[in-house]
């Protein structure tokens, strides 16, 4: 092999290195891409969330000074709006699209026996990491269909890691020793989703140019879907409503 | 080669009426059912040798099929079906979910130690017990094992139907075998579609080591008997110098025997009843020449009627409806137990004829004594069949302990009592039929809704008369006192014949 043998080589090391390093990149978002954001709206006489009673762990009980702990399936906000809600792309990304899975994990934390965060996303391959903060026996159990679940116990504060195979929203959440824990965790293969807040809103970043099918998934209310079209950097605005049933 | 051809014509003809012609667990037979058939579309299973969530192995669905589930309907298919057949329904079995056939998942038995010795030893046992409470099982399984913890009333299983923490106390029902290596393997690799989690990341993290884990599963292992109980006919009621004790935890039990009595589902008659929750009775009996005292202790989770565990009734009770057409509403139903014997023995020879076993009928009716937990009460009366019950004036001495999942009853009677006519006379040396009967308020069971077990028998042993004790010593005696004869004779000959030869 001659000196242009070795250089050529060399390129082609170097190019796989940086492939490889663009590969590695977290956001798999277009920078600077389009943006969807809205509000999800709720509409209707706010539902009363029965107490939870913790008796059974004083150590959580304890956390909860102001007020007593309520179910969390239905969380309206101030503002009259939804939280809790996962606005995610359905459809609508090139069929060539890749994401590779960010390297960093999402944390779901037991808390006060509790699942903070009680809605959220993570992506194909992404890490979940398990977190017992309560120090109490938790067992926590992934009831997913197209993901295989699974069902772990963790009698102290520790952090086990799992990861999801496949696209499914959701996966449901759940601990059997204090049955009013559940957690609903949409796993998709990009990083468009988000999950409306405090607020109500919800923001979607960094979308390549196209015509999106977004769906508003709620745990009790079902999903309602919108189709909205982006081009380059522009944010488009998508409302949702639920009303109570 | 695994036929899956062949397995559907074994599937449909055995396995489908339970199953479901899909596979969804949902056959003819399976609304009756409480643990329900696998569904086998999700691909879930509760007894594997591989991690939580991961498919089992082609050795771990050989074994249900092979071994069936104990204490679920599921039962043992070797010897039933050939070996081919069996490896064929199993090959038909993954055809029902698309998990089997996708490369990316793994299916591969956990590495498993071996038994450490010492299992049955008090220090192996105080650490397992540690570990039991430490890892928090009786957070279901309850503080003495048999599934009444504080979470037990919420369990549901990934379809929603209510399931109960297993009774520790009753290894021989486990569903993957009660061996402490079979349920070392259970804690290792949890039961995937129930709330039960697997352990194995806590020897990962060092919570505790794998050496301490099987300390658990022997703990577990030690609150059930040694060997599965085998049913006798007989219950020997020996006779005893000082009186028949009253209490339930009167010292003198712990020097009985123990007989075991397996209940089942009432299904005979209406309204029946599938699920039935107690799953047998221990039975002790001990008389003094006067009174009959008759100990009876089973396993049940609940001191009913208990309001915890309403939702819990009402969600077995839409499980398992039985005949009506809209399942009963919960309520808070006390725990019952019933005896029940003849009116009067069988008379002359060959005399074994008894009266209906399930409660007599219009015109035999069968003499039952029935304790209830509230309002806490013994009454005796004639039954004449499962809907007709006359107290009678005389009841027998009801007193009743609950502890920790486990009732223990004893009832005290005379031997002899003034209305021969309807009370049995419990007489010495006699074969009296006995049956069983029990119900578990917070199940949802009352009337005709409970298990029932068939005729067994009481024999009240005589005491033994001195002679017993003499005969043997005198037939000593009098075999020395022979033997001693032929020697001298032969002694003697001996010196005679020595006598003539010189």
């Amino acid at each position: 092999m001659g000196k242009l043998g070795a250089v050529a080589a060399t390129g082609v090391t170097v190019l796989v290195l940086a492939l490889a390093g663009w590969m590695r990149q977290p956001p798999a978002a277009v920078q600077g891409g389009g943006t969807i954001s809205g509000k999800v709206k709720f509409t209707g006489a706010k539902p009363a969330m029965p107490k939870i009673d913790m008796s059974e762990e004083p150590k959580c009980k304890a956390k909860y000074t102001a007020a007593p702990p309520t179910d969390e399936a239905v969380v309206v906000n101030a503002n009259g709006t939804l939280a809790n809600v996962f606005v995610y792309v359905k459809s609508g990304l090139p069929a060539s699209y890749k994401a590779p899975a960010p390297g960093g994990p999402v944390t779901l934390d037991q808390d006060g026996c509790r699942y903070h965060p009680h809605v959220f996303g993570i992506m194909v391959g992404q890490t979940l990491a398990i977190k017992n903060s309560d120090g109490i026996l938790h067992n926590i159990k992934a009831k997913g269909t197209k993901n295989r679940p699974f069902n772990i116990s963790q009698p102290t504060v520790m952090t086990s890691e799992r990861t999801f195979t496949a696209p499914e929203v959701t996966v449901p959440l759940e601990c059997n020793v204090h049955g009013w824990m559940h957690a609903w965790l949409g796993v998709l293969p990009h990083p468009f989703f988000s999950v409306s807040g405090a607020d109500g809103g919800f923001t979607i970043k960094g979308l390549p140019p196209g015509t999106y099918t977004v769906e508003a998934w709620h745990e009790k209310y079902g999903a309602q879907t919108a189709t909205v079209t982006v081009a380059g950097s522009e944010t488009k605005t998508a409302d949702f409503g639920f009303a109570a049933k | 080669m695994q036929d899956t051809t062949r397995g559907k014509t074994v599937y449909v003809k055995w396995c489908a009426g339970c199953h479901g012609e899909t596979g969804a667990g949902d056959g003819p037979s399976a609304a009756h059912m409480l643990p329900r058939p696998r569904n086998f579309t999700g691909a879930l299973y509760k007894i594997r040798t591989t991690a939580s969530g991961q498919l089992p192995t082609d050795a771990d669905l050989m074994r249900a099929i092979d071994e069936g589930l104990p204490g679920s309907a599921m039962p043992a298919w070797q010897g039933r079906l050939s070996e081919g057949e069996r490896r064929d329904v199993a090959a038909y079995l993954k055809t029902f979910s698309s998990f089997f056939a996708d490369t990316s998942q793994h299916v591969t038995a956990l590495k498993f130690s071996s038994e450490p010795s010492g299992g049955t030893g008090a220090a192996a046992l105080k650490i397992g017990r540690q570990f039991y409470d430490s890892i928090g099982c009786r957070k279901c399984h309850g503080d003495q094992g048999r599934g009444d913890g504080p979470s037990a009333p919420t369990l549901k299983d990934d379809a929603g139907f209510p399931i109960f923490a297993a009774d520790l106390h009753q290894s021989w029902r486990f569903r993957g075998g009660g061996s402490a290596a079979d349920i070392y393997h259970r804690l290792r690799t949890g039961l995937d579609g129930t709330p039960m989690p697997s352990f194995s990341d806590l020897i990962d993290q060092k919570f505790l080591t794998d050496e301490q884990l099987w300390r658990l599963a022997q703990y577990v292992r030690s609150l059930s008997p040694p060997e599965a109980p085998e049913v006798r006919d007989v219950i020997h009621a020996p006779q005893i110098a000082g009186t028949a004790p009253v209490s339930p935890d009167d010292s003198v039990w712990g020097r009985m025997s123990r007989y075991w009595f397996p209940l089942v589902g009432q299904v005979i008659h209406k309204a029946r009843w599938f699920a039935p929750a107690v799953t047998g009775v221990w039975v002790q009996a001990v008389h003094d020449g006067r009174t009959l005292a008759l100990r009876l202790s089973w396993d049940d989770r609940t001191q009913s009627p208990d309001s915890a565990w309403l939702g819990f009734e009402q969600r077995v009770l839409e499980t398992v409806p039985g005949d009506d057409s809209a399942p009963p509403r919960a309520e808070p139903w006390p725990d019952q137990l019933a005896v029940q014997f003849p009116r009067r023995l069988p008379q002359g020879t060959g005399g074994m004829e008894r009266p209906y076993f399930l409660m007599g009928s219009e015109t035999d009716p069968v003499y039952q004594w029935r304790w209830t937990s509230r309002p806490r009460k013994s009454v005796a009366g004639l039954a004449r069949g499962i809907e007709r019950f006359d107290t009678l004036p005389g009841a027998p001495a009801g007193q009743a302990i609950f502890d920790h999942g486990e009732w223990r009853l004893v009832f005290t009677r005379a031997l002899a009592t003034p209305d021969t006519a309807n009370e049995v006379q419990l007489e010495a040396g006699r074969a009296i039929p006995v049956a069983f009967f029990g119900w578990d308020g917070s199940s949802g069971e009352h009337g005709s809704r409970m298990a029932v077990s068939t005729w067994y028998f009481l024999a009240l042993d005589r005491p033994t008369p001195p002679s017993v004790f003499i005969s043997p010593v005198l037939a000593m005696l009098v075999t020395l006192g022979l033997g001693l004869v032929v020697v001298r004779r032969a002694q003697r000959r001996g010196t005679t014949r020595a006598g003539r030869q010189r």
